[in-house]
């Protein structure tokens, strides 16, 4: 039940301020600029992006200096500003193929076409807090080494034109749209990897780790992951053709997995997908993993009855937003709920109390 | 008119799109006399990616645009949609639309477009150069007698 309830303005106004207030910090300090964030921070502003399912660098750096660092905070401010905008329409599927790589690795062949690029990674660091970026150390500049342009085909590609690999249905029907059209099960395909895109990392980490300890095992190898800049194009019905409207920054992770052949289909290797706005390896691993598990049905496996199986469980639970919303709402006041409550567990004891009386006195 | 090919213009378009605001304003910081066709928009485009990098499309998630559309004096019509929300970056892409289907092409190629595209490629090559710098290099050590 719900009733208004007035008086709480004067305290609320003051909440806010001292908020703004905290937020700012101690002031001999100096305060920090969204560019700053958008720069120093890219990681977290790429997390929100990804998960506030908007690609703005600047926009989510503000957002997180809004939200003082609280990025599911932050992805809810992008999530609510998203929702005042038109939307002009839908790009033209990027072309991974075609990425300005920064990053790409493959777990599965060394000598890969195109070569093992590490790039910009924390793999292989120790782990060892850094002190000197506590004092104002000169940041290192990046080496260079002469390029000639980077050709780098999708090495899955190449165990498909062995026929190892499962051949992917390319048809160009419009996908579902979740923000569009609510969630609804069975999900094909598109629609999973539209909510796990946006879902939250932590959550699609877990489920993903969840698979690899035993639960709904997929023996994953990552095939290739891949981290740059890709086009964007959109078709302009004004002007009759397709033309570029920016570029994004995306990770792409493809995994490899057993399969050990049905009925109707030999014995081939199987793919996981996972693409992730923004640099987010971690992600776009788990996402592939995940894609891989919610996928039993369809490639005829065992239901084994694990949660990275159940794709009801795994969709309706990774939005982070969705999650906080109704978490964080029974904070809020449900005196009238409560009072309810109160009066019912009165009754009960009051019932109990009287029926001992009369126990005792038979 | 002149005659411009749809590659030429696609071309263009997605280097303005590209430019950074601040850059495109310093390259062409006054504007001609136009008319809105289509006042500068901000909103949305969702992006879509394949399923396995070629296979079925999926909606990946949004991006901010902002689009608008003008006249100049003469007539001559100019479009522009260009990432993120800066409205003046959508105009100046929109002028050096029309512009360029003007007279005064080759002006605004060299003053305009040439720069963007030697600073754009200065900054993909130094992208490049970095990454092959982290590019591993195997090599087999060789134990043993054979």
């Amino acid at each position: 039940m719900y009733v208004a309830t007035k008086g709480g303005e004067r305290a609320i106004d003051a909440a806010h301020q001292w908020l703004s207030d905290e937020r700012r910090g101690d002031r001999s300090v100096p305060e920090l600029s969204v560019a700053q964030i958008r720069e120093q921070m890219a990681l977290a502003v790429n997390r929100v992006m990804a998960e506030g399912s908007l690609y703005d660098p600047e926009l989510a750096a503000l957002a997180i200096k809004q939200a003082r660092g609280d990025l599911i905070e932050a992805v809810f401010l992008i999530r609510a500003y998203r929702t005042t905008l038109p939307r002009f329409g839908a790009s033209v599927p990027v072309e991974t193929d075609r990425m300005d790589i920064i990053r790409r690795i493959s777990a599965t062949f060394k000598d890969a076409p195109g070569g093992q690029i590490l790039g910009p990674t924390f793999d292989y660091t120790h782990r060892l807090l850094d002190f000197k970026l506590m004092a104002d150390g000169e940041a290192s500049e990046a080496l260079r080494k002469e390029a000639e342009a980077v050709v780098a085909p999708h090495i899955l590609q190449l165990l498909d034109q062995d026929g190892l690999m499962e051949p992917l249905s390319d048809g160009d029907e419009t996908p579902p749209d979740l923000t569009r059209e609510p969630l609804e099960m069975p999900a094909d395909r598109p629609l999973r990897l539209q909510a796990l895109a946006r879902g939250d990392e932590g959550f699609v980490l877990s489920m993903a780790y969840s698979t690899q300890r035993g639960y709904g095992r997929t023996h994953a190898f990552v095939g290739e992951l891949r981290i740059g800049t890709c086009a964007v194009e959109m078709e302009v019905p004004e002007l009759g053709f397709a033309v570029e409207i920016g570029e994004i920054e995306l990770t792409e992770c493809e995994t490899v997995n057993q399969f050990t052949g049905s009925k109707s289909e030999p014995p081939q290797f199987t793919r996981g997908y996972g693409l992730v706005l923004g640099q987010s390896e971690r992600k776009s691993i788990s996402m592939s993993l995940v894609d891989r598990a919610l996928r039993w049905e369809e490639l005829g496996e065992d239901n084994v009855g694990v949660p990275a199986q159940d794709a009801e469980f795994v969709l309706y639970h990774c939005d982070n937003i969705q999650a906080t919303g109704f978490l964080e709402h029974i904070k809020l006041p449900h005196y009238v709920d409560f009072q309810s409550e109160l009066e019912l567990i009165r009754k009960l004891r009051r019932e109990a109390a009287d029926a001992q009386v009369k126990e005792a006195a038979e | 008119m002149s005659t411009l090919t749809t590659d030429t213009r696609k071309s263009y378009m997605g280097l303005l799109a590209r430019a950074r605001p601040e850059r495109l304003e310093q390259l062409l910081p006054d504007l001609p006399a136009h008319d809105w066709l289509r006042r500068p928009e901000i909103g949305t485009t969702m992006v879509r990616g394949r399923i396995g990098a070629t296979g079925a499309p999926f909606n990946l998630g949004e991006m901010t645009v902002t689009r608008c559309a003008l006249k100049l004096s003469d007539g001559t019509v100019g479009h522009a949609y260009v990432q993120g929300r800066d409205q003046g970056h959508a105009t100046r892409a929109a002028i050096v639309d029309a512009l360029m289907q003007s007279e005064g092409v080759e002006q605004v190629d060299a003053t305009i477009l040439a720069p963007l595209r030697a600073e754009e490629a200065e900054k993909r090559t130094s992208r490049a150069e970095k990454a092959a710098a982290t590019k591993v290099e195997f090599f087999t050590m060789v134990r043993g007698e054979d």
